[in-house]
């Protein structure tokens, strides 16, 4: 299989799936970490356990959510339960092995921003806020971060932090409490990137086939270094890609179906 | 006191009209799933004004409302059109102060929840492990921090929330005014027992709710009133009896996009539109009564 035969997102989607392991909880985000975490299901990890905070445990949807709390979770899942009690119970508590995010900005030291750009008080552009993200990159045992990768989206130092990653790097999260270990791994369309065990600084670890070590530098806002191992990603099977398009297309057919129901047109 | 349920004799527009008054707090619950979205348009048609909108996910409703001016405060925790991007009309309320200026007051997902929890306990705050190390305390006066006094840990403290007003959307009601919902069922109960006043659409009123022991139901005598509107939660959705149209959160975008484009929309859809005399269905072409 050559370049050509699959796309930036789904190299992306892809090798995200792999860091899920069969078994593990994982507390998802909507979006780009839902795409990865369902074809995980599908793929590798049949029973790797999704949670939305909308209230779905152990859902299994036949098509991907456009919202965080799409019918299909909560008809394909084990339970539904109160908003209340999946923040309180099973993230605080102490269930969730993985918590799996997307993300605005994210910086040097993992920390993420979706909150604002520019002075709180007068912003450019004000996104949309925190959600779950706060407690889940907090009580979380471990954290996946899914995004593109871009000078726009990788800064030195973000504006804002919204969710914690390492602070300003070191011991800074544990010396504060905060019980997680923190993000494992930023996973891009154009690598991935690991904290470096001392210093908590992102290095690039993985690099995708065809990208060049230069291309990411420059997609990146700081001076990036690339591990002392730095690996090639290796592709997609023609598997992986046939699931994730079927699921593609599958979500696709679903919500176009809906359109018929508009009450506002 | 308990409250006198008149559930079932008003209408729609009576019950906002008596319920949500000029400056009060206002909760519209509902986690994407049973949005009270016909409730709040009757709060825009009947021109309310100065509320502070209450809501983990303000959702295309608060956009809505924000945009016809009827907001002076904003509650939350993520303000965005799920699965598609910006509230166009909260993000130039906030970014420009168009129709007016918005106070906001941002929490996270976890924080409102046990604050409104809190609220329904009838505890004045409520604790959480959590907002440690992020920049949301800096900005939010309502995010403290205090010492466990058996171990010593910090934990986040947030004021509970008492709206004067919680508005929620169920799918059945019986002919006494006791509530019944299923699914996705978010914040919707704690917040009719943390708020003074509470009124509730549904889909049907029937005669036997035939709930199981464990089922989530507001009894008769936590609210105020129940007015039967089927569709009323559209475009979110009704388990089991309508979907999430999903296609108009994403038209949302374009129609939203600009000042012009969303008066239009509110004039056609919203203003123009008759409130309903009797409990009826607001579901303009019907099909929020059909059952999938």
């Amino acid at each position: 299989m050559n370049n050509d035969d699959y796309t930036a997102d789904e190299i992306m989607t892809v090798v995200a799936s792999r860091f899920l392991q069969e078994g593990q909880v994982c507390f998802v985000g909507i979006g780009l970490p839902s795409v990865a975490a369902n074809l995980a299901r599908l793929t590798h990890a049949p029973n790797l356990v999704l949670i939305y905070e909308s209230g779905p445990i152990d859902t299994k949807p036949d098509v991907l959510p456009l919202s965080i709390g799409d019918g299909d979770l909560a008809q394909t899942a084990t339970a539904v339960v109160a908003t209340t009690e999946i923040f309180s119970y099973w993230l605080q508590g102490g269930w969730i092995d993985v918590g799996f995010l997307g993300a605005a900005q994210v910086d040097k030291f993992a920390n993420i921003n979706t909150t604002i750009i520019g002075a709180y008080d007068q912003p450019k552009v004000r996104l949309p806020g925190a959600g779950g993200a706060p407690e889940i990159a907090a009580s979380a045992r471990e954290v996946l971060i899914i995004l593109r990768q871009s000078r726009r989206t990788f800064v030195e130092k973000v504006e804002f932090i919204t969710s914690v990653g390492f602070l300003n790097g070191g011991d800074e999260r544990g010396l504060l409490g905060i019980p997680g270990a923190g993000p494992k791994a930023v996973i891009t369309d154009l690598g991935v990137l690991t904290p470096d065990p001392r210093s908590k600084e992102l290095v690039l670890s993985q690099i995708h086939p065809g990208i060049a070590f230069e291309q990411v530098r420059a997609a990146t806002g700081w001076d990036l270094r690339a591990s002392g191992d730095l690996a090639t990603t290796e592709e997609p099977t023609m598997e992986d890609l046939r699931v994730l398009r079927d699921l593609k297309q599958r979500t696709e057919a679903a919500h176009a179906m809906r359109r018929s129901r508009t009450r506002f047109s | 006191m308990p409250k006198i349920p008149k559930p079932l004799t008003t209408t729609l527009s009576e019950a906002i009209h008596e319920f949500v008054r000029d400056g009060d707090a206002v909760a519209l619950e509902g986690f994407t799933h049973l949005i009270p979205f016909a409730a709040g348009h009757e709060i825009i048609r009947q021109r309310k004004r100065n509320l502070t909108l209450i809501r983990m996910t303000p959702d295309l409703i608060y956009d809505q409302l924000i945009g016809a001016g009827c907001a002076r405060k904003l509650v939350f925790s993520w303000g965005g059109n799920p699965g598609v991007g910006s509230l166009h009309r909260f993000r130039d309320a906030v970014e420009n102060g168009w129709p007016q200026p918005l106070q906001i007051e941002e929490h996270s997902h976890a924080a409102m929840a046990s604050a409104y929890t809190a609220g329904a306990s009838g505890l004045p705050f409520s604790i959480l492990r959590g907002y440690t190390g992020t920049d949301l305390p800096r900005y939010n006066q309502n995010i403290r921090f205090v010492q466990c006094p058996f171990t010593g840990e910090r934990l986040a403290a947030v004021p509970a929330l008492r709206p004067e007003v919680a508005i929620i959307h169920a799918q059945k009601a019986d002919r006494r005014g006791n509530v019944l919902m299923w699914g996705i069922v978010g914040v919707q109960k704690e917040a009719a027992l943390c708020a003074k006043r509470v009124v509730v659409t549904v889909e049907e009123i029937v005669e036997d709710l035939h709930a199981t022991p464990n089922a989530s139901i507001l009894p008769f005598w936590t609210v105020d009133a129940v007015v039967k509107v089927a569709g009323g939660a559209s475009p979110s959705y009704a388990m089991d009896y309508y979907q999430r149209d999903n296609a108009f959160y994403k038209r949302w975008d374009e129609i939203s996009r600009t000042r012009e484009g969303f008066l239009r929309w509110l004039d056609e859809k919203v203003f123009c539109q008759q409130s309903a005399p009797q409990p009826v269905c607001l579901s303009l072409a019907g099909t929020g009564s059909e059952k999938l």
